[in-house]
């Protein structure tokens, strides 16, 4: 059976993360620290709310340092929601603040209106269709077996706009606006969406996480 | 241009007393219809875009089984949930958080201290706070903020109110019609409208489904999330039902 750490720092809904992951055949542990991080292979980093308590989150634990080291091994990171967004170099919200810098990039703000200008609903909440980034290649991530369009459940009012447009894998029409939905930069891969939450669909890309050499 | 919309939410709404999946009307006369459970399963498994848990008497008898009914829930389902009814402090999240609810729904603890949306939204985010808003009619464009379950009046204008929910963290509101809740005749279509042009966060409108054509009249007046709960409960229609109708006529929705 596959064997997944899950880290937790004190934010967000573990357990969803946890049950769909075991959904999977996985056997899930926690990690809250560094030793726990260490004895990882596949490695989720989930959550969720603002970017600054996460990361101050993960200091305390002293598992910054820890997560380079697992990504610089080439073991397999998924970031899912915030847990994504702390895989980039450099946070906007609520003012500047760094990330974990392994997917160069910047969080910036959901632009607020569609693209005709007019204002549309912060936070983004709700089922979208992904797009395949121009270029971008599944094979071997999370989307492996995903179809083009399927549908999945994203709630945000921040997104990753990665420095190199190959990071990106996926998008999510927004209003007119391609958001970030999907990054991927080898062996550490990131959704904004919640596959935990998004159905049969979403447990499916988990179990390709999981296959992940 | 229609494909530029986001996506309407089609909502499972289950009321909850004690164990029980219940249906009243007006928010009273409770009728007990099954296993929560069972249900959400069912709506699940029907491609439900989220599903929204009330406990619709926990703020007046305090804490009920709601944790446990939600952690039994995100066992085996893998769609979004809200959860609401008896949420009084920032530690009462925190648990529904960690039995796999998604966000919180306040209402009663909201109104009595506005600044619990703050809290919570400081703590989790505003996308972990909905604001409910629980609204009857007074007049022409006037509705009146109802706490505890539909049973106490509060003085506050609903309007009013969602603006400043919305300014004190929430990052979405519910609405829901006592008027028309459990009557089968359509949504509050002024209310939503009023509560969509007032703020600039999502609006799930619940209360008072009956055919599909209330769908297009309520997305039409703003709403990015319907609700339905009985007529959902008692096989009226069904998820895939609603879906095709909404697709039918016109209402961006999730393809499955």
């Amino acid at each position: 059976m596959a064997r997944v750490t899950l880290i937790d720092y004190g934010i967000g809904n573990l357990y969803s993360v946890q049950r769909a992951l075991e959904t999977c055949g996985a056997e899930v542990v926690l990690a809250s620290d560094e030793s726990g991080v260490e004895a990882a292979h596949h490695l989720v980093l989930p959550g969720v709310g603002a970017f600054s308590d996460g990361m101050r989150g993960l200091r305390e634990r002293g598992l910054i340092e820890p997560l380079r080291r697992h990504a610089d091994a080439g073991k397999p990171l998924l970031g899912i929601c915030l847990g994504m967004q702390m895989l980039a170099s450099v946070s906007e919200e609520f003012g500047e603040h760094l990330g974990i810098g392994l997917i160069p990039g910047r969080v910036t703000a959901v632009p607020s209106t569609n693209i005709n200008g007019t204002p549309h609903k912060i936070p983004h909440i709700g089922w979208s269709a992904l797009a395949q980034a121009p270029n971008a290649d599944w094979h071997g991530t999370p989307l492996h077996d995903t179809a083009q369009g399927t549908a999945v459940y994203l709630v945000h009012s921040f997104q990753v706009s990665a420095d190199r447009a190959d990071h990106v894998l996926a998008t999510c029409d927004y209003g007119g606006h391609a958001v970030t939905a999907a990054i991927g930069n080898g062996n550490v891969q990131g959704c904004q969406f919640h596959p935990e939450k998004s159905g049969p669909e979403g447990l499916r890309m988990l179990g390709a996480f999981l296959r992940m050499p | 241009m229609e494909s530029d919309l986001a996506n309407v939410r089609l909502i499972a709404r289950l009321d909850i007393k004690g164990p029980n999946l219940i249906k009243g009307v007006h928010l009273e006369g409770l009728r007990v219809i099954g296993d929560p459970q069972e249900y959400a399963r069912r709506y699940y498994e029907q491609c439900a875009d989220e599903l929204i848990y009330i406990d619709i008497v926990a703020s007046l008898y305090g804490r009920s089984k709601l944790t446990e009914i939600v952690r039994r829930t995100a066992y085996d389902v893998f769609v979004p949930m809200t959860v609401g009814g008896g949420v009084r402090s920032v530690d009462d999240v925190r648990d529904l958080l960690r039995a796999g609810a998604d966000k919180v729904a306040i209402n009663t603890a909201a109104v009595r201290r506005p600044k619990l949306i703050t809290e919570v939204a400081r703590r989790f985010g505003s996308q972990c706070m909905v604001l409910s808003i629980e609204a009857k009619q007074q007049g022409p464009q006037q509705w009146e903020v109802y706490t505890d379950c539909g049973r106490e009046r509060s003085g506050v204008d609903a309007i009013e109110w969602a603006r400043r929910g919305v300014s004190l963290g929430a990052g979405e509101i519910l609405v829901t019609s006592i008027d028309r809740e459990g009557t089968r005749k359509g949504f509050d279509i002024d209310l939503t409208r009023a509560i969509s042009q007032t703020v600039s966060v999502p609006v799930i409108a619940s209360g008072g489904y009956g055919e599909p054509g209330h769908l297009r009249c309520v997305v039409d007046a703003g709403a990015d999330a319907v609700a339905v709960a009985d007529a959902l409960h008692y096989d009226r229609t069904t998820l895939p039902q609603l879906r095709s109708a909404a697709l039918a006529s016109g209402i961006p929705v999730r393809r499955i």
